[in-house]
């Protein structure tokens, strides 16, 4: 039961980290109708660019700073000279795209950096309080919460409540007739991409401490988990994001914890797989071939 | 009366085929003119490049003292011009109110941006009930009083509607037109109409043109182009 | 199909195992080497442009099924240890039955799958071999890996034979077999039905085309091909090990196809010469600046990667239909004689 207790609490905190990312990759799915594949290279980078500057100044939360401001240059960036100009006939472009920008990124980090796993700092203490004797959360599984929370709270409160959400959406849902109302659509998908690679960024700051450290694949496995996330919610839904992430940090958490860490990505797999084949369109949106 | 919009030898099309040849139009300030003919004629191409989401591959284009080819589509609403593209353009995803502060969302002045708003649903009483219903679940009329509603929130100078009678009633649209009436006389709103309702837009308008295979074929004032037998036979087939 | 089509295809094949087997005296052991790993490429590229050229399916995933055909060698291989040179061709067809089975249950759910929802499956399979090595370690030997048994060349060959050139015999034997395999396949109806699917389904499927059998019989040949590559590459190495077969290798293959032209088989080979020639380059080049070891070392490791992502992007930013348009345009699509 105790260990019972364990895994659930740190299956929701690696979940809401999957919810993070995933949410991510959903921003970029509605703003664009592209699966961004680059997104954990693009984070590793970020996260890369946050540690130099950590390690050159001494502090985390500069590095923490610089890494969110990275995320942000560095989607918009990606948007504007590269995504911009996919050609959108066949889906399979615009992945193939972000596939050579993961081999990119990843080739210039192992350039500037080097291909060996460095420490991942984190900012709070990693040992889980004991609350009558059973091990629950850390002090950075609070911050993780923290975190993952405020970014969601405040993604819905600027889509629903601003108007650079209303611009944003309506860029999304009708590019034409948001033109004709005088709406930048453009500038509104160079902002969206921004804000997904902030927040991969931040999702990344979260997952590197908890795993093996920086190394310019170390989101690959993030990567397969958040969007299996993702799909499981529904590629559209953010609501649906949310959820899946968390089932799938508590089912990795499970497996991990029950069969073995080396069985988890056999069952992110399976996940994928059956929520593919079984549940075309997601937990959270109506059925749809997946034929996007 | 001054043209607010003036059209020459205007040459547009999708790839290489161009669906305009050579349109020449001038609407004078505060009238409405009426574009007819059949489907295929041109009438929405014609639109689409006067809001700029088609680019002309030859003519000029002159609103006001502006060359509106050089004009991008995303500064047309602020010059004055609103197009309610045919199939309405509604934001489905988004609900009434949405969409209809989408209509003001540029404007500086905000107060007057709010007042418009009040102003949309107090002429459209059945927007103002569904207002914070999404878009795709109101009717086909009020899908058209959201379009239109959303063009008059800018304020606009010259409206560009195209085919607001498609699939609605008889008595809907007969309030459209009355509408659009009422505004060109009131606040002196330029509208260009295409139409294939051929009564109904020419009940409203002051000049017609009749457009066949991307080209003007005919042009008069709305009453002679009403007792024209023969055009009516040829082009517009009542 | 018609006889003409394979004879016309064994005429273009003959002359180029002649060519090889004159490299294979010719180059030093080192470049017949590399001559050879080119081969096990090619098998592997030249069942993904089927794959992903003409049929329109992207896989992430042949890394791992190449995996699949390497260990299967490996296993079969060591089971059957010293037993005699037909070994080999049995743990070879052993390693491609396992590898197309494989394929073909991949390939089902791949049918039912588009654009980037097949993308992100065939990732995780990409990225689940070190998860099953590790898992299944008594069979696999978790990061370790498994060294292969090979026997030497065949004494009839002399016994000075350098192993390089049978090697090199050996992956081109595969190599131009698939070619040939594969080119007459694509010539054929099934040729037709596979572009037919991927321009138009729901066209195809009026044309009495069952889009899904083509699109699993695609994934199966592809699979195959992957298989036996796989074993080419254990051969080579003579061990296999999940660093072999990382999910870069997947995007290098994907790559390859794309640059080399999708859709036309020669582009295969162009891609198979890249996957070896690039890297080759880039030591070349290290070798030749004047940097510290430590920096070669990074370089020589990152560079072909930052090259392969760079042309690719420009390759695709620049064609105005992307894919689609490489396969279409870059292949000479001759209606049957």
């Amino acid at each position: 039961m105790e260990r019972f207790l364990f895994l659930t609490f740190d299956g929701l905190s690696r979940g809401a980290v999957y919810a993070a990312f995933a949410l991510a990759l959903v921003l970029i799915w509605r703003a664009a109708r592209i699966v961004n594949f680059a997104q954990g290279a693009m984070a590793v980078a970020t996260a890369y660019a946050g540690y130099s500057v950590a390690s050159a100044t001494g502090s985390y939360w500069l590095g923490f700073a610089v890494a969110i401001v990275a995320g942000l240059l560095l989607g918009a960036a990606v948007e504007r000279v590269v995504m911009r100009f996919v050609d959108h006939s066949s889906p399979l472009n615009g992945v193939v795209v972000a596939l050579g920008l993961v081999l990119v990124i990843q080739a210039v980090l192992g350039m500037l950096y080097g291909n060996e796993y460095r420490p991942a700092a984190a900012p709070f203490s990693r040992s889980a309080f004991q609350v009558g004797g059973v091990a629950l959360l850390s002090r950075f599984d609070l911050f993780v919460f923290a975190a993952v929370s405020a970014v969601v709270g405040l993604l819905g409160l600027l889509f629903t409540r601003t108007a650079v959400g209303l611009r944003m959406r309506a860029a999304a849902f009708a590019p034409d007739v948001s033109r004709l109302l005088g709406v930048p659509v453009a500038g509104m998908l160079t902002l969206g991409w921004a804000l997904a690679a902030a927040v991969g960024s931040l999702a990344g700051l979260l997952v590197l401490p908890t795993e093996l450290g920086l190394h310019p694949n170390a989101m690959d496995l993030v990567f397969v988990s958040s969007f299996t996330a993702a799909v499981v919610g529904g590629l559209d839904s953010a609501v649906g994001a949310v959820v899946g992430g968390l089932v799938v940090g508590l089912l990795l958490s499970f497996v991990s914890g029950y069969l073995g860490a080396t069985v988890a990505p056999m069952a992110v797999l399976a996940l994928l797989l059956v929520v593919l084949l079984g549940r075309p369109g997601g937990l959270f949106t109506r059925g749809r071939a997946r034929a996007a | 009366m001054s043209a607010l919009l003036r059209v020459q030898e205007l040459t547009a099309g999708y790839g290489a085929a161009p669906v305009l040849h050579g349109v020449d139009l001038t609407v004078p300030a505060g009238t409405i003119l009426a574009v007819l003919g059949a489907n295929g004629a041109g009438k929405t191409t014609l639109l689409r490049t006067l809001s700029g989401l088609l680019r002309p591959t030859h003519g000029r284009i002159r609103y006001d003292g502006t060359d509106l080819r050089a004009t991008p589509v995303e500064q047309m609403v602020r010059l004055g011009i609103a197009h309610v593209p045919e199939g309405r353009g509604v934001v489905t995803e988004l609900t009434v109110d949405e969409n209809l502060r989408l209509g003001g969302l540029w404007r500086r002045d905000r107060a007057d941006a709010r007042r418009a708003l009040t102003e949309v649903y107090d002429l459209f009483e059945p927007l103002a009930r569904r207002r914070h219903h999404p878009g795709h679940q109101l009717s086909g009329g009020e899908r058209q009083m959201l379009a239109l509603g959303r063009a008059l929130v800018g304020r606009p100078r010259l409206l560009l509607l195209d085919e607001p009678s498609l699939g609605l009633a008889p008595r809907v649209t007969a309030q459209i037109m009355a509408l659009l009436r009422t505004l060109r006389d009131t606040t002196g709103l330029t509208v260009l109409l295409v139409e294939q309702n051929v009564r109904s837009a020419l009940s409203v308008a002051d000049q017609g043109v009749v457009m066949s295979l991307g080209r003007i074929v005919a042009r008069d004032d709305a009453a002679s182009l009403r007792a024209d037998a023969d055009l009516r036979h040829v082009y517009l087939g009542f | 199909m018609t006889g003409r089509t394979w004879l016309r295809h064994l005429a273009f094949l003959l002359p180029a195992a002649v060519a090889v087997l004159a490299l294979t005296y010719l180059l030093p052991p080192f470049r017949t080497y590399q001559l050879a790993t080119v081969g096990a490429y090619l098998c592997v590229t030249a069942g993904l442009t089927v794959l992903t050229g003409l049929n329109g399916q992207l896989s992430l995933g042949h890394g791992a099924l190449m995996a699949t055909g390497a260990y299967t060698l490996a296993l079969t291989q060591n089971a059957l240890a010293g037993r005699g040179q037909w070994t080999l061709l049995v743990s070879t067809a052993a390693a491609v039955v396992v590898t197309t089975a494989v394929g073909a249950v991949i390939g089902c759910a791949a049918a039912r799958l588009r654009g980037p929802y097949l993308a992100g499956l065939t990732l995780a399979v990409a990225v689940v071999v070190p998860s099953v090595t590790s898992t299944f370690e008594s069979v696999f030997n978790s990061d370790q890996g498994l060294s292969v048994a090979l026997d030497p060349p065949p004494l009839a060959l002399g016994a000075t034979f350098p192993y390089e050139r049978w090697q090199a015999w050996l992956s081109w034997a595969g190599a131009l077999l698939t070619l040939f395999l594969l080119a007459n396949l694509v010539r054929g109806r099934f040729g037709r039905n596979l572009r037919a699917v991927r321009d138009d389904e729901a066209a195809a499927r009026l044309a009495g085309i069952s889009v899904a059998r083509t699109q699993v019989s695609a994934f199966v040949v592809s699979a195959a091909c992957a298989g036996l590559g796989g074993a080419l590459f254990a051969v080579l190495a003579q061990s296999v090990s999940p660093g072999a077969f990382p999910l870069t290798l997947s995007l290098f293959l994907l790559m390859a196809v794309v640059i080399g032209g999708l859709g036309s088989l020669t582009g295969a080979v162009c891609g198979a010469v890249l996957l070896v020639a690039l890297p080759a380059a880039t030591h070349s080049l290290t070798d030749a600046v004047h940097v510290s070891p430590a920096v070669a070392q990074r370089l020589e490791g990152n560079l072909p990667l930052a090259v392969f992502g760079v042309v690719l992007i420009v390759v695709m930013l620049a064609l105005p239909g992307g894919l689609a348009s490489l396969g279409r345009t870059l292949r000479r699509e001759r209606p049957d004689p």
